[in-house]
């Protein structure tokens, strides 16, 4: 691949984001391209979530800067990273359990009458059509999603990020409450996405997900980005050196790659 | 989901199965069935007292007053649903009725005649002291929806602050005195014989009320088939609209069998100059007291707000998950705050209600209203949980509390008798209901 060349989707430079005294993500720089997939990978509280938080607007950063397709942008709420076509799907999935599935998915971007009230029919119809593609078993509709399952319930977070025509789509954990074959869905829909163009942040725990589906792996260690490798330079074992150790690969040192093997 | 890219299928389309049941029959006409069933609740309690006294309870004058009392709580209890439903409480709408109740009195009695020279025979006083306490109410409400949603204070600590503090504040407004003597026409808005649109008008509100019953089943049926929804049978669609039209009718025809008393009716026919008393004297029907007709338009417009834009998608949104209506993009303090502001407003038409009954104003009005309003929303389905509540219910929760306070009053039974009641009832409803929705999740 020659993205390297070209201008990356997103860049965020040196972005710090402090809890208190915790430095939850320090001086992280990371880029992504369209049509790539960058697996972001750590430990518990290694700062994967917020990092994307501040992409997504849930949390903005104390400093530091994003770039889209080169140019400086300023994102503070959701609604911003919204404008920028950036869609996220959190690991809690964000839905609103009282409403039903067309509500959830137009929560915020409403498709109204000319005189500016709800459109409920076109908004079911638009439901239907996407979710017709995702999950064509789904009829309930008119159900609020307390009522769904849980595959149901990711498959109407995953359509409202599709839905508005992302460019950049940040996915936290997607699969962590799947079973298998929901899982395998959300990875075609993954490679698909990424074909049409889409540049997609994931975040998972599953190392093997994260080979299986990205094109470079950033690792992340206590809020720092550890290294960014290309996933055909590397081994499992090499990332997970990473993510445990917090080191790149070449800094290891024989002993501690035996302690970890011990 | 293999392939995303595909063009829709015309999928989830599926029929309902065919359900013979007298559920499934029901389900078919789409009826909200808690409401149906406060409804019946309702009747029953009604049909009781009725009974217990003998059939002298379900007379017109006993129903309309009835409802005349009920109404000023049931307009604030359609936006106290708003409140609760975004997770906060307003305990301060008892005492901000007080006030601006006390702000209408002294508008027209002192300071428009004194202050703003606008004497008895100024055009539409009436209405400007309306616009006043509205737009006090508005900015007082605002003000506590500020303090919560932009500050982040508790709302049951600021409308606590509230509760105390503005009821203060109507002892300072009247030197701590009573005020009564109101513009005539402000009267009106409290209902009574003459404060009632009158026979003709009722019968053509009904009509209204018909039709526009009629049109929104066929609106609805329309859309559903330009989306290629599933459709209510034809027989549900009919039954509800007759069901409808008839309960509309009945109404009406129960409020025009409410006359004028005689007294009156003779007072102003000789006033007028409308000739000699008929045999068995003047038969003229009140209709609809203004009251009612007030509480019905906030209603529509609550319900309006609350299920067809997007301020009311919001208020839902939240209360069901604040953190989704925030990374939804929602600007939910702008909300929240719009939710005082609401409730500002509403308590100003109840206090309209209020004074004008009293023709006046006195230190307590409004006393208490917070626990009557928040009891008729609750009893009306809305949950604590936050997320859950209806304005029609909560309206009905209105009338169903009302009711028993008022049959047990004319039973003979005394204040305090009424308050074990109604207090004991709010804990068997929500009881009740806490019981059903674990069931039926």
């Amino acid at each position: 691949m020659t993205v390297a060349e070209r201008t990356p989707l997103v860049e965020m430079q040196h972005i710090n984001v402090a809890f208190g005294g915790v430095h939850a993500v320090q001086d992280a720089t990371i880029d992504l391209h369209a049509g790539e997939v960058i697996g972001l990978v750590g430990g518990n509280g290694a700062g994967k979530s917020t990092l994307m938080r501040v992409l997504s607007g849930a949390h903005p950063a104390d400093s530091g800067s994003i770039l889209i397709d080169g140019k400086p942008v300023s994102i503070k709420s959701p609604r911003d990273a919204k404008a920028y076509n950036i869609e996220t799907i959190y690991q809690t999935l964000a839905l609103a359990d009282n409403v039903d599935a067309p509500a959830n998915l137009f929560l915020g971007r409403e498709k109204t009458t000319r005189l500016g009230s709800l459109d409920d029919s076109a908004m079911e119809a638009e439901t239907r059509k996407v979710m017709g593609r995702l999950n064509p078993n789904f009829t309930r509709f008119k159900m609020p999603v307390k009522s769904l399952s849980g595959g149901q319930r990711q498959a109407v977070a995953i359509a409202r990020a599709v839905y508005f025509n992302a460019r950049i789509m940040i996915m936290d954990e997607p699969t962590a409450a799947l079973g298998p074959a929901e899982t395998a869905q959300v990875r075609n829909l993954v490679r698909q996405l990424k074909d049409e163009g889409i540049g997609i942040f994931l975040i998972s725990h599953d190392i093997h997900d994260v080979f299986d589906l990205s094109d470079r792996i950033s690792v992340m260690y206590h809020g720092e980005i550890v290294g960014t490798v290309n996933k055909d330079e590397v081994t499992t074992d090499e990332v997970l050196g990473m993510i445990i150790l917090g080191k790149p690969p070449t800094e290891v040192t024989e002993t501690e790659l035996a302690a970890l093997h011990a | 989901m293999t392939n995303v890219a595909d063009t829709a299928p015309a999928s989830g389309q599926v029929q309902p199965p065919a359900r013979t049941s007298i559920r499934g029959l029901i389900a078919q006409t789409e009826i909200d069935l808690r409401l149906f069933g406060m409804l019946l609740a309702l009747g029953v309690i009604l049909l009781t007292f009725n009974i217990l006294s003998g059939g002298k309870f379900f007379q017109p004058t006993n129903m309309v007053t009835l409802a005349v009392q009920a109404s000023g709580v049931a307009v604030i209890a359609t936006g106290m649903v708003l409140v609760i439903v975004s997770r906060n409480i307003d305990l301060s709408v008892g005492s901000l009725v007080g006030v601006i109740a006390m702000t209408y009195a002294l508008l027209m009695t002192d300071w428009m005649p004194n202050i703003l020279g606008m004497g008895p025979d100024f055009p539409f006083r009436w209405l400007i002291a309306l616009g006043l306490g509205i737009g006090l109410g508005a900015l007082v409400g605002g003000l506590q929806g500020f303090i919560i949603a932009y500050i982040g204070v508790p709302s049951f600590i600021v409308t606590l602050g509230g509760l105390l503090s503005i009821r203060g504040v109507v002892w300072y407004l009247s030197s701590g005195a009573a005020r009564s003597g109101l513009d005539p026409n402000f009267q009106l808005i409290g209902g009574g014989a003459q404060g009632s649109i009158g026979g003709t008008l009722t019968w053509i509100l009904a009509l209204v009320g018909c039709v526009a019953i009629v049109v929104l089943l066929l609106n609805g049926r329309r859309q559903r088939r330009r989306f290629d929804f599933p459709l209510r049978p034809v027989w549900a669609e009919v039954m509800l609209g007759v069901l409808g039209c008839a309960a509309v009718v009945a109404v009406a025809a129960f409020a025009n069998a409410n006359l004028w008393p005689q007294g009156l009716a003779a007072r102003i026919a000789a006033r007028d100059n409308w000739g000699p008393t008929p045999e068995g004297g003047w038969q003229i029907p009140t209709g609809f007291p203004y009251p009612m007709v007030l509480l019905l338009g906030v209603t529509l417009v609550m319900a309006w707000l609350a299920t067809r834009r997007r301020f009311g998608r919001y208020v839902y949104a939240y209360g069901g998950n604040p953190d989704a209506a925030e990374l939804a993009g929602i600007n939910t303090r702008w909300t929240i705050l719009k939710t005082f502001v609401l409730m500002g407003i509403l308590c100003a038409i109840a206090a309209a209600i209020a004074s004008a009954r009293l023709n006046g104003a006195t230190l307590d009005v409004g006393q208490s209203y917070e626990l009557y309003v928040i009891a008729a929303a609750v009893v009306g389905g809305t949950s604590f949980a936050g997320g859950i509540g209806s304005i029609p219910g909560a309206v009905l929760g209105a009338f169903v509390m009302q009711s028993l306070a008022y049959g047990l009053s004319f039973m003979g039974v005394n204040s305090p008798g009424q308050n074990v009641v109604a207090g004991i009832v709010l804990i068997i409803a929500v009881g009740f209901d806490t019981f059903n929705r674990r069931r039926g999740s």
